[in-house]
């Protein structure tokens, strides 16, 4: 490496390495603020010495190597100060110091557990489902606060504070930044993929603010989401998030219309699709197979698929897609699970079917003045010839839907009914 | 941003992969590297091509389309293998390329390019 190197450079390859800077420093000092302050100080001397030094052949090692010693540097001042405590209260005795070799064995730990481990305490379920997206965006994405602030549609006070007061019970749980074994671990990833995909969410199908979606936010989490596959490989439900990631992102292009509305899944221009996304998403989704993943992420990403690999909406696998609902519904249960599988089964059967699986979940308390329930009751009656009935269910619907826009296209479909009564 | 990044060829790649503990040792490193990037989120693909010996070329002049056999000329302009990366700018590609293991026994050269996107369309 040559020496003169730019603040821009050095700064690139700190961002590399900050994650993991992060999670060897958080295991000893058992502290996610400290972590941060101690290798934001290796960044600092790496900038005044690497620009005449030259960078060294391996950055990451040396930035690890510079941020212990100031650790045990001031853990070794803090000692200090605890022994004259100590001579003045006469009590001086023989304690070794060992503290330091402790931490020497503490780092020599495996670099990617480590970054598992920060992940999964900065998702850890103690944490409110916000706080572990905002932390995790910041300590592993190396987001600013002002970034996540712009991405949530958040002001940057609420989300510095909202990672302070995260830190903070981490500290007060007492958490030990290590990768959690057994029973608790299967527990515990449901929480981090839980935050990735809610990350994703966020970008993919914006809830607040004008935008419909954020790419950026998207593109974070399916970065989280590579990561996991690369440090947990044989997880069938990480491979099957990541595949669902991939495949919902492909559509990203066509998902907005020129009038800046959400394009339906059926109406999107295929050949926008981006097929790059989609192989990636179709390798995922066979490694979590192969890994005999049968959980909800695997089958959402299983559903994606057969989208994905239709060329035309009329090419769809629907009674492929029917099925996997019935799957789905058994691993995550919900009454807007039903629904879809509803409409699945109307596709794949005919309206007649919807209609049946869709009477028997009319009474969920959950879907009550659920617009796009009777939207497909709708959609099913119509289908059916029965065109009065459809007219009433698609004007409900438009009622009770807060967007305009598809309203006003129920409402269309409502006058459609009514033209051929 | 996407970038792709180009192994360019050298005499050595233009001869075609020859099994030796030098070749070998350097597919190790490599596949250690690709490890990083996959575990850093950022490699969406890669591959290696063949010598130019096996490729084609198609001159295109007006209606005409004229087939050229290779090997091509110019051997340092040739692409020996790519990578397709998603990084946030710049400066973090060209962080990544500079440790790289050396793809060739000799010199060599490794090229970004950002891919145009959709926001550079819309004007």
């Amino acid at each position: 490496m040559t020496a003169g190197e730019t603040h821009q450079a050095i700064e690139a390859i700190f961002r590399i390495e900050r994650a993991r800077l992060i999670a060897g420093l958080a295991r000893v000092v058992r502290n996610v603020d400290r972590a941060e302050e101690l290798a934001q100080d290796a960044l600092v001397i790496a900038l005044s010495q690497w620009p005449g030094t030259g960078v060294p052949a391996n950055p990451g090692a040396w930035l690890m190597t510079v941020a212990k010693r100031r650790a045990i540097d001031a853990i070794r001042r803090d000692k200090m100060r605890a022994r004259k405590h100590e001579e003045i209260a006469r009590e001086l005795d023989g304690e070794v110091d060992d503290t330091p070799g402790m931490i020497e064995a503490a780092m020599n730990d495996d670099l990617g557990d480590e970054l598992l481990g920060l992940i999964f305490t900065a998702c850890h379920p103690v944490l409110s489902a916000d706080a572990r997206a905002a932390l995790t965006l910041r300590v592993i994405g190396g987001l600013t606060t002002d970034e996540i602030a712009r991405a949530f549609l958040s002001t940057e006070a609420t989300i510095a504070q909202r990672i302070v007061r995260a830190k903070r019970t981490i500290g007060k749980a007492g958490l030990s930044f290590e990768v959690p074994r057994g029973a608790e671990r299967t527990a515990r990833l449901s929480s981090v993929l839980e935050v990735v995909y809610l990350i994703f969410n966020e970008g993919y199908a914006a809830t607040v603010g004008d935008d419909l979606v954020r790419p950026g936010l998207c593109r974070e989490a399916q970065r989280l989401g590579r990561m996991l596959a690369g440090l947990m490989p044989e997880d069938a439900e990480v491979f099957g998030l990541l595949a669902l990631m991939e495949i919902q992102a492909s559509r990203l292009p066509a998902r907005i219309g020129p009038d800046g509305a959400l394009v339906p899944l059926t109406e999107q221009d295929r050949a926008r699709w981006d097929q790059l996304l989609i192989r990636r998403g179709l390798d995922a989704l066979a490694r979590a197979e192969t890994l005999g993943g049968d959980g909800p992420y695997a089958l959402q990403a299983a559903l994606a698929a057969c989208h994905a690999r239709a060329r035309s909406p009329a090419d769809t696998d629907w009674p492929r897609i029917a099925a996997l609902y019935d799957r789905l519904r058994a691993v995550m249960p919900s009454p807007v699970v039903d629904l879809n599988r509803a409409i699945a089964h109307s596709m794949a059967f005919g309206p007649e079917a919807g209609l049946r699986l869709v009477d028997e979940i009319a009474d969920a308390a959950a879907l009550r003045n659920y617009a796009p329930l009777p939207a497909a009751r709708g959609d099913f009656l119509f289908r059916a010839g029965r065109l009065a009935e459809a007219r009433s269910e698609f004007e409900t619907a438009a009622t009770l839907t807060r967007n305009m826009r598809e309203a006003a296209f129920l409402l269309a479909r409502a006058d459609a009914c009514a033209e051929n009564c | 941003m996407r970038v792709m990044v180009f192994v360019k060829a050298t005499e050595d790649s233009e001869k075609g992969f020859v099994p030796t503990p030098e070749t070998t040792a350097m597919m190790e490193a490599m596949g250690k590297y690709n490890d990083e990037l996959r575990n850093a989120g950022i490699l969406l693909t890669a591959d290696g091509l063949k010598p130019s010996s096996e490729g084609k070329r198609i001159a295109f002049d007006g209606p005409g389309r004229r087939v050229i056999d290779g090997p091509f000329a110019e051997t340092r302009e040739l692409v020996a293998g790519f990578w397709l990366w998603e990084v946030k700018d710049m400066d973090e590609a060209v962080a990544w390329v500079k440790r790289c293991p050396n793809p060739m026994p000799g010199p060599s050269e490794i090229e970004i390019r950002p891919l145009y996107e959709m926001a550079d369309w819309q004007e």
